[in-house]
């Protein structure tokens, strides 16, 4: 995206520039605090205890993270091919969809096989919908950004029509499905108890963050051991060297935004068919856009997107304790770091750099004399 | 023929907000610089309105700090779009979480209820002009009536679209302001500064959305709700991309998408010709036709040949 500046050894790219970008982010997040009132420090202790503190506070945490990292891979495989996919949103709503029309329409079938029919249906339909838009841009050349929010406005009012004509009950007055009795993953309390005889504190966590690291070390296979994931990075890279070495870029496009389609599509496993057992009205609530906050602190990396899902769900847990705590400050906070993340971590993701190498040449001529 | 009058009205007021941000996408996406944040500015504005008329009882200086608010937001964008050429997606994308963040947590510190603001009083408002001489003029009256009794910020919008079209074709800020949006190169050699024209675009769409979201706030309704853009920013990039970048068809495009809003809002649970239209589909149509447009299955779209790319001299 950017050409180099003056050289700097790997070390400060990949790891000093994105931990000051951080600290800055969470520094400007700390002065909104001070704004209105409170003490930045206690709030953040407030928000480690929540959610570090206490067996309970590791399994929202966890499960918080389990939606980031589906969501953050998905944004992730798109960038490695230079597309912006803003659609996660929107896809992982009409994974929602699939997950919910396979269990409740299949629930005759024994759960081991309508199970994993279920997970496939989600990551079908998150994939379907990212699969339109990657085909309008590979094809007719309409621009990835503005046609993934589109689509993410295209899917709220269809599901929403959906869940109100097809899916809802006669009846009920909820806006939401019947419940999913077969296609329906314990959560680790249940496992525990059922299995174990043992009680553990309460929380969506499920096996869906078993999934969450296999989808991890999947998209890493994939874009660094597979000829596929070279194409799609090379395409990232540098699309007209891509194009000599014989890569076909509308079809690499296609792959790609499928792919990533099919990562953000596996949310709805993990709060459809883990946590809420039925498909509500707007059920994603932003972990969608959480995901592009994740892709870019995590450097597009599988191991960078696993520790900043976590520091979301930390984030997201602990702002919910916080707003407990401390009425005063609105849980709507986490969007604020989560705006300043964004900021920070890439739309100014070079703006430190130049001070740095300064500093750097500075001291290594220093060193050399 | 009442129901259509009311239809006529509503498709005005709901257009206003859209020709307000969507002129503001234009001039900025004109001089190279996506604006994806067009939704965050006019919600952060929307707050802003609200509170400083709130507290201050007074309309103007609700729009005063509105339009600051909105700008301030513009000009992180801009700093990041031009002097540190970062991603434009990405700073849109930053803006519009940090606006709906910061509206709510703001909002619910200074007033606490929830990130809400309180009602505003008649004076705190940008109330519709009324003209006592069409209440007396029969039969055409109330249809006059529908095109006159607006705000004064919903008359500025609509005046907005030929001077905007005026000014991108006829004065030579325009002129060149196209050419940066075009070839930058070109505008640099001739010896004028990109980056400060870049600003310029930058800082007009910031206060065009510091108004579209005080007539939201103060206008359209009486108070701040959270999320109370609902996507209209969107809506209005739509508008732009449906209009190819150009001002008349993008007056033309914020009305038809107005229309549907309009629309919408009555056919909530109402059959039209016998036929029920469920409401979801009027509210998806203006992304439909954008992306079919954009799909170039009706004309073609061809946005500025520049934008969302960071200019970097050569040297």
């Amino acid at each position: 995206m950017m050409q180099a500046r003056g050289e700097l050894p790997n070390w400060v790219d990949a790891g000093l520039i994105p931990l000051i970008n951080l600290a800055v982010a969470l520094i400007a997040s700390g002065l909104v605090v001070l704004v209105i009132g409170e003490n930045p420090f206690e709030a953040m202790w407030i928000m480690i205890q929540g959610s570090l503190g206490s067996l309970k506070g590791w399994g929202y945490m966890l499960y918080y993270a389990t939606n980031f990292v589906f969501t953050g891979l998905a944004v992730a495989v798109a960038f490695h091919a230079g597309l912006f996919n803003i659609g996660g949103e929107g896809q992982a709503y009409m994974a929602g969809v699939g997950a919910a029309a396979v269990g409740l329409g299949l629930d005759f079938l024994p759960w081991p096989i309508l199970l994993p029919l279920a997970i496939l249906a989600a990551m079908a339909m998150g994939a379907f919908w990212a699969w339109i838009p990657g085909v309008l841009q590979a094809k007719r050349g309409s621009h990835i950004v503005i046609t993934t929010i589109m689509f993410n406005f295209i899917a709220a009012s269809l599901v929403g029509y959906l869940i109100n004509y097809w899916f809802r009950p006669v009846g009920k007055m909820a806006v939401e499905s019947r419940e999913i009795t077969g296609a329906y993953i314990l959560s680790a309390r249940e496992v525990a108890r059922e299995f174990f005889g043992v009680r553990i504190a309460s929380s969506p966590l499920n096996f869906s963050v078993f999934l969450a690291l296999i989808a991890a070390w999947a998209v890493w296979y994939l874009l660094w051991r597979t000829k596929l994931g070279y194409e799609i990075r090379a395409l990232g890279a540098n699309p007209a060297a891509a194009v000599y070495a014989g890569i076909r870029p509308d079809r690499i496009i296609i792959i790609a935004m499928t792919i990533s389609g099919g990562l953000a599509g596996l949310m709805a496993v993990n709060e459809i068919l883990g946590v809420q057992h039925r498909l509500l009205l707007g059920y994603v609530g932003g972990a969608g856009f959480v995901g592009i906050a994740v892709a870019l602190m995590g450097r597009s990396h599988p191991i960078g997107i696993l520790l900043a899902a976590m520091l979301f769900g930390l984030l997201y847990q602990g702002g919910s304790e916080l707003s407990f705590a401390r009425p005063e400050i609105n849980r709507d906070m986490v969007v604020v770091i989560q705006g300043l993340v964004i900021l920070f971590m890439g739309a100014l993701e070079y703006a430190f750099r130049p001070a740095l190498s300064a500093l750097f040449y500075s001291v290594g001529r220093e060193g050399n004399q | 023929m009442n129901l259509y009058i009311e239809l006529l009205a509503s498709t005005i007021r709901m257009s206003v907000p859209l020709i307000l941000a969507c002129i503001a996408g234009l001039w900025s996406e004109r001089a190279g610089i996506v604006d994806i944040g067009l939704e965050g500015k006019m919600l952060i504005a929307a707050f802003i309105a609200a509170s400083a008329s709130a507290v201050l009882g007074s309309a103007w200086i609700g729009l005063f700090c509105a339009i600051l608010a909105s700008l301030s937001f513009a000009l992180v964008h801009g700093y990041a779009a031009i002097n540190q050429r970062g991603n434009q997606v990405v700073s849109g994308v930053a803006i519009n979480m940090l606006a709906a963040g910061l509206a709510v947590v703001l909002g619910n510190e200074w007033f606490r209820e929830g990130g809400r603001t309180p009602a505003l009083p008649p004076e705190g408002r940008f109330l519709p002009l009324h003209f006592p001489a069409l209440d007396e003029l029969p039969v055409i009256g109330p249809l006059v009536r529908v095109f006159l009794e607006h705000s004064v910020l919903a008359y500025a919008a609509f005046a907005l679209v030929p001077l905007t079209a005026w000014a991108l074709a006829r004065t030579r800020f325009g002129l060149r302001l196209r050419a940066v949006g075009e070839n930058p190169h070109a505008v640099d050699t001739a010896g004028i500064s990109v980056a400060a024209l870049r600003y310029r675009a930058v800082i007009i769409a910031g206060v065009l959305c510091g108004v579209a979201g005080a007539y939201i706030s103060t206008s359209l309704s009486s108070s701040f709700v959270r999320d109370m853009t609902a996507g209209g920013g969107f809506m209005a990039l739509a508008a732009l991309i449906f209009a190819n970048w150009r001002a008349w068809p993008a007056l033309g495009a914020c009305l038809l998408f107005g229309f549907l809003q309009a629309v919408g809002n009555f056919a909530q649970g109402a059959s039209i010709g016998g036929f029920q239209i469920p409401v979801q589909f009027i509210n998806m149509l203006p992304y439909v036709l954008t992306v079919v447009l954009l799909a170039g299955f009706i004309g073609k779209s061809a946005p500025p040949k520049a934008s969302g790319i960071p200019y970097v001299k050569d040297r």
